[in-house]
């Protein structure tokens, strides 16, 4: 009576298992491709942070922090990138920022023609939008499966999870910027008799260019919450440190860990806030 | 009479996606208020056919939905008619391809907007240049060119500045830079002044009338002050709920108001500081060349029975006056001996309230001319007690 009736269960779980197995074993060139990709891309990236000295790591956040607020915001943030070196983290830190640069690197290039495409049609909008809402309420976790299931594990699903799970608000804000461009704008483009290519090159994109910055700023964050999580199948770098210290119930190395992200989050941040932010004042 | 420039011929525009329908009840004779409130479609324009004559300024005013604005926006294809045609030139601009309408609004026309429509990212420099820019033209032809434009809006030592740090009267000198660099033969200005506060919309609305002078444009302005399109108007059209009131010289309104809602219009202007010369002066029947044979004109004069008349140079530019009587006793080939050089000239753009002193000195009708001596036709008294009466 209060049960749900048994016969009325549906089986999907099985038909979707073997849909994977099969796209696994038909597909597995294109997979390949896409592995090989991103591991060039990271080992690129990565060989490029290696060989910057940490110093200039410090000095370089210390005039971004500087040009774009002050002294004072210059010297917290080269302070707080201190301190994730001062806990041990540095080398974890390194892996943690090629995971988030790849991933936000990847967003852009197919986040960006996707909100220009949905600017213009509105068919694709009504499309892509709520599948944009449905992938941001979804928890973090569910992006791990399908990562673990076509790439197995390692750095190469770490990306494609955190790529998938913070995309979504560059292309929607990508999508805002530039169908929210001032009417009269657009009409005064138009009627110089600008093609639709120089209507998007310099009208469209470079005053929608302050929205699209906060929408890196986003992706980022929730490149950095998924780079923890990611953690999970296999990502090395900070989150793994935290994921260690639950296991073996190590309450000090979670702290620290949890900082250092804490840290290296607020970097990213206010860097990418503050270079918005001047996009802003200009427009 | 000058060409026509622009024909518009029965347009009708309706806007979403029902224009079948909206024709439909149009042709059934429903108003456009009934349609809107009926069946949720907005029409812009009905049925709308008039012309516009080269180097005219031509005005159009109505209240807001009158139409006025989708309207203007059918001259350069911003708002493509659901019928009707709009001919620049005896082409008919609806039936252009895609490259001819990039053609057409590159080289022909060029529009000012009411909210100036600039790019913030740019300088004014860059963007009194994007007109060229976008037509590949080379950079320092486009910078020299831009210049000359911000120029004759005086702007200059404002170039390398951001639209955000200008006040609303430069923003628009920067729009109007904007599209004059684009050395357009006709120019759209969409309600380009209603933005700014009082004073400096008299100001704007001065220099426009001084750059008329040097640009040979013809202009077609939106507004929906009366005083401001009395003040600018060669021609006024009066639009409302997208139909076409009544059309004609400013002083027309005044003398044959079409119906009681043009009267409730124009009810509080003053006439004589609304009215220009323009407006009010008349061709003259006879006008001499210099260089022209004597017995040539003595005839003119004769058949036309006038006693006088100005003479112009080659270009056009006044010269003098000679009188008939002159002229009979005149011994010479050509009229030049003959040439009076004391006469009284009246700017073009002169209110009517500001010319009686220079009317009541005179014995003949005055010379009207331009800032650049040109001469335009003739005022006498009893044009402006007419105009004004």
């Amino acid at each position: 009576m209060f049960k749900f009736p048994e016969f009325l269960r549906i089986e999907i779980s099985g038909p979707i298992d073997d849909a994977v197995t099969w796209m696994l074993k038909n597909w597995d060139a294109f997979f390949d491709v896409i592995r090989d990709i991103i591991l060039v891309m990271f080992n690129s990236v990565e060989g490029v942070l290696n060989i910057i000295p940490w110093w200039l790591f410090l000095i370089a956040v210390f005039i971004a922090g500087w040009k774009l607020y002050n002294v004072k915001s210059g010297i917290i943030l080269s302070s707080m990138l201190m301190v994730i070196g001062l806990f041990g983290l540095w080398d974890m830190m390194i892996y943690t920022i090629v995971i988030v640069l790849i991933s936000v690197f990847v967003s852009i290039i197919l986040g960006l023609p996707v909100g220009i495409f949905m600017a213009k049609s509105k068919r694709a909008t009504t499309i892509i939008m709520p599948l944009l809402d449905a992938m941001q309420t979804m928890p973090s976790f569910v992006y791990l499966l399908p990562a673990v299931m076509f790439f197995g594990f390692g750095r190469v699903p770490a990306i494609i999870a955190t790529t998938s799970y913070a995309i979504a608000p560059l292309v929607r804000l990508t999508y805002l910027g530039i169908s929210e461009v001032n009417k009269e704008v657009i009409e005064a483009g138009k009627s110089f008799g600008s093609t639709s290519r120089q209507m998007l090159l310099k009208i469209e994109f470079p005053q929608a260019l302050s929205s699209i910055m906060t929408g890196v700023n986003q992706t980022t964050m929730m490149a950095m919450a998924m780079v923890v999580i990611s953690s999970m199948i296999g990502a090395e770098g900070i989150g793994e440190q935290v994921l260690i210290a639950i296991r073996r119930q190590q309450i000090g190395k979670g702290l620290e860990a949890g900082f250092g992200i804490v840290f290296l989050a607020i970097i990213f941040d206010r860097v990418l806030q503050g270079a918005a932010q001047k996009l802003k004042e200009r427009s | 009479m000058a060409n026509k420039r622009i024909e518009v011929k029965d347009l009708t525009l309706v806007f979403g996606k029902n224009k079948k329908l909206g024709l439909k009840l149009l042709d059934e004779g429903k108003s456009i208020k009934e349609i809107r409130e009926e069946e949720g479609i907005a029409i812009g324009v009905n049925d709308i056919s008039f012309d516009i004559e080269e180097g005219e300024m031509f005005v159009i005013v109505g209240l807001s939905g009158s139409g006025k604005s989708s309207l203007i926006r059918c001259m350069n294809m911003l708002n493509v008619p659901t019928r009707g045609q709009v001919l620049v030139d005896g082409e008919n601009i609806c039936d252009y391809t895609k490259d001819e309408l990039l053609e057409f609004r590159r080289h022909k026309v060029a529009m000012v907007f009411q909210h100036f429509g600039l790019l913030s990212h740019r300088t004014v420099l860059k963007n009194v240049e994007y007109g060229l820019e976008i037509q590949k033209v080379e950079q320092t032809q486009r910078r020299k060119k831009a210049l000359e434009a911000i120029k004759l809006v005086s702007l200059d030592g404002w170039e390398d500045y951001y639209p955000r740090q200008l006040s609303g009267g430069m923003k628009q000198r920067v729009g109007l830079a904007r599209a004059l660099t684009n050395e357009p033969e006709i120019l759209l200005m969409d309600e380009p002044f209603s933005a700014l506060d009082p004073l400096i919309r008299r100001d704007m609305q001065t220099e426009l009338l001084s750059i008329e002078d040097y640009v040979d444009k013809t202009i077609v302005f939106i507004t929906h002050d009366m005083n401001e399109a009395f003040r600018l108007g060669d021609r006024v059209a009066l639009l409302k709920d997208g139909e076409l009131i009544q059309i004609g010289k400013p002083r027309d309104f005044f003398e044959n108001p079409a119906n009681k809602y043009v009267e409730s219009f124009i009810e509080d202007v003053d006439k004589s500081r609304i009215l220009r010369v323009k407006t009010v002066m008349t061709e003259p029947k006879v006008v001499g060349t210099k260089g022209q044979k004597r017995t040539e004109l003595i005839q003119k004069l004769q058949d036309n029975e006038e006693e006088h008349c100005y003479v112009v140079d080659e270009n056009n530019r006044l010269v003098g006056y000679v009188e008939l009587e002159k002229l009979l006793v005149s011994t010479h080939e050509t009229i030049d001996k003959t040439i009076d050089r004391n006469y009284e000239e009246i700017n073009r753009n002169a209110f009517l309230a500001d010319i009686w002193s220079k009317l009541d000195e005179s014995e003949v009708d005055v010379a009207v001319t331009d800032k650049r001596n040109y001469f335009r036709g003739v005022i006498g008294h009893e044009d402006v007690v007419s105009a004004l009466s």
